[in-house]
């Protein structure tokens, strides 16, 4: 479904990415993990074109995106969770929503509207028209995930969602990201939290300095001591 | 009630003002380029008017209806050249170092400016007022030219439209979305390089309607670009950068301000929009409505 191959991205001179090869089948669930400045966050960047790739190839869902315009990327179906407080802090809840709605004709599942989402996370609904800015941690979280479900994407990327949420939160959220597997929506996950992707994912790769050092099953590197060692787990 | 008389004249500045400050506002938020070049759409909606309008009044139905075609033709002409500018020469800068955005915007201005000298010569132009449109009222004793209260009520009609787009239409919330994260947006599916294009385009739009619209009140010459460009932007920087609702605030303060200098102490005059920017920078670096940058 996506594939990354020997992608290298710069921020202006330093080199990022040195090579990243990654795969992820449809419906399957992969984490990215590492620690802090290995080039996960980039990884996704480059993957939406938002950060874009000076060398490799990215193909998603057998079409070349490696050079599309971000707005195409995000149209051929796939949606990214942003890492911190992305959301539009000016816009009403409702608002944020409607601005990433889209009507896929094949969506994963039953399909995502607004009022699905309000199902899902009844917190929201109650936000409807708060202002997005006053949103506290846990809800621009669920405000983030649900952005990006209205989006009806083929293929979801989550960027540190667990970042200083409350042990509950992480919890719920778990839950819910389960739910998304179930219903077959593919997934990267990038997180310091490794434990908490381990156990959402099947696979993993783990990034340092902007290479893949280790890959495989999540069983498998959980049981490695050089792997847990190297996460600090 | 040469006061009041005053605060007509303020108020009647403060409309032009505000539909420059406006685009200027909403393309350097959207954007992020100052767009020195923005005074420059104004001149040209002045002079397209001259052209099209001519100094002669010859029969005064004729000349309402020249006018009134003007006032569309000219924003329209102008818009479209502003799309143009946008696409052509400030597509491949974004994202560039701000030096080199302020030096093409800068050097924008300059040929523009150049332009115009080509068409329309560096006489000064004077278009009459159309017929209907002249005369005086007398409110609470002060005179307050008929022209004046039509400049007035055009620059409140756009900023209630303007009101209406950003806080009530989907396109509204994607361009204050844009403002805030454009990347973001874009990464949620919208062509965020077409939005800026048409922000730009309604931008100049709007500077291109009061360079059509002030054409009657004072004499049209290349330097009016300049002229109001300092002036618009003190406006743009009081209300906060990116703020349209701001922009209107500023453009009362300055338009009050340089009212209450004539009033007051006239050969300072200049210097009193300075001193309102000053107050309100110091009380709120990120001016009125601003947000401070990250």
């Amino acid at each position: 479904m996506l594939s990354l191959q020997d992608i290298h991205s710069f921020y202006g001179r330093s080199h990022i990415l040195q090579g990243v090869s990654l795969e992820v089948e449809a419906g399957e669930t992969v984490a990215l993990l590492g620690r802090n400045g290995v080039g996960k966050t980039t990884t996704l960047r480059t993957i939406m074109g938002l950060t874009p790739a000076r060398k490799g190839v990215i193909i998603f869902d057998q079409q070349d995106i490696t050079r599309q315009a971000t707005h195409r990327i995000a149209r051929a179906g796939l949606a990214l969770v942003p890492s911190g407080r992305r959301i539009f802090s000016n816009l009403t809840v409702r608002q944020n929503l409607l601005l990433a709605q889209s009507h896929s004709k094949s969506p994963i599942g039953e399909g995502w509207t607004i009022g699905r989402i309000y199902d899902t996370f009844p917190k929201l609904a109650k936000l409807d028209s708060r202002r997005a800015g006053f949103l506290s941690g846990g809800e621009q979280q669920m405000l983030k995930l649900g952005r990006a479900l209205v989006a009806n994407p083929r293929f979801l990327l989550l960027d540190e969602l667990t970042e200083g949420l409350a042990p509950a939160i992480v919890g719920d959220l778990f839950m819910w990201l389960k739910q998304l597997q179930d219903e077959g929506l593919g997934m990267l996950i990038c997180e310091q939290n490794a434990l908490f992707a381990l156990d959402l994912a099947q696979r993993a790769y783990i990034l340092d300095k902007g290479q893949i050092r280790h890959q495989g099953t999540a069983d498998k590197l959980r049981g490695s001591k050089e792997v847990m060692q190297y996460l600090g787990v | 009630m040469y006061g009041l008389t005053q605060l007509f004249s303020g108020l009647t500045t403060a409309a032009l003002l505000f539909l420059v400050a406006a685009g200027l506002t909403m393309i350097f938020g959207g954007l992020r380029i100052i767009n020195v070049a923005h005074g420059s759409f104004y001149m040209y909606g002045a002079f397209i008017v001259s052209s099209l309008v001519g100094t002669a009044l010859t029969s005064s139905a004729h000349a309402t209806a020249l006018f009134w075609t003007a006032l569309i033709v000219a924003p329209l002409v102008v818009a479209a050249l502003g799309a143009l500018t946008e696409y052509l020469v400030l597509r491949p800068l974004y994202g560039r170092e701000h030096l080199l955005q302020l030096l093409a915007t800068f050097a924008l201005f300059y040929i523009f400016t150049g332009v115009s000298l080509l068409f329309w010569g560096g006489q000064y132009r004077s278009i009459s007022i159309p017929p209907m449109l002249q005369g005086h009222l007398t409110v609470l004793g002060a005179t307050l030219p008929v022209y004046n209260g039509f400049i007035m009520l055009i620059a409140v009609a756009v900023g209630l439209f303007m009101w209406w787009l950003l806080q009530r239409t989907p396109l509204g919330w994607r361009i204050r979305a844009a403002v805030e994260d454009p990347e973001m947006l874009a990464a949620m599916g919208t062509n965020v390089r077409g939005l800026f294009t048409g922000v730009f385009t309604l931008g100049t739009f709007l500077a291109g309607l009061a360079g059509a619209i002030v054409g009657p009140t004072q004499s049209v010459t290349t330097g009016l670009g300049a002229q109001i460009l300092v002036s618009a932007f003190i406006v743009a920087v009081i209300g906060g950068l990116g703020s349209v609702a701001g922009a209107a605030i500023g453009a009362i303060i300055i338009g009050l301000s340089q009212a209450a200098g004539v009033l007051w102490a006239p050969q300072f005059e200049s210097a009193f929009i300075y001193v309102a920017m000053i107050l309100v920078l110091a009380i709120r670096p990120s001016g009125l409505l601003g947000v401070p940058e990250q």
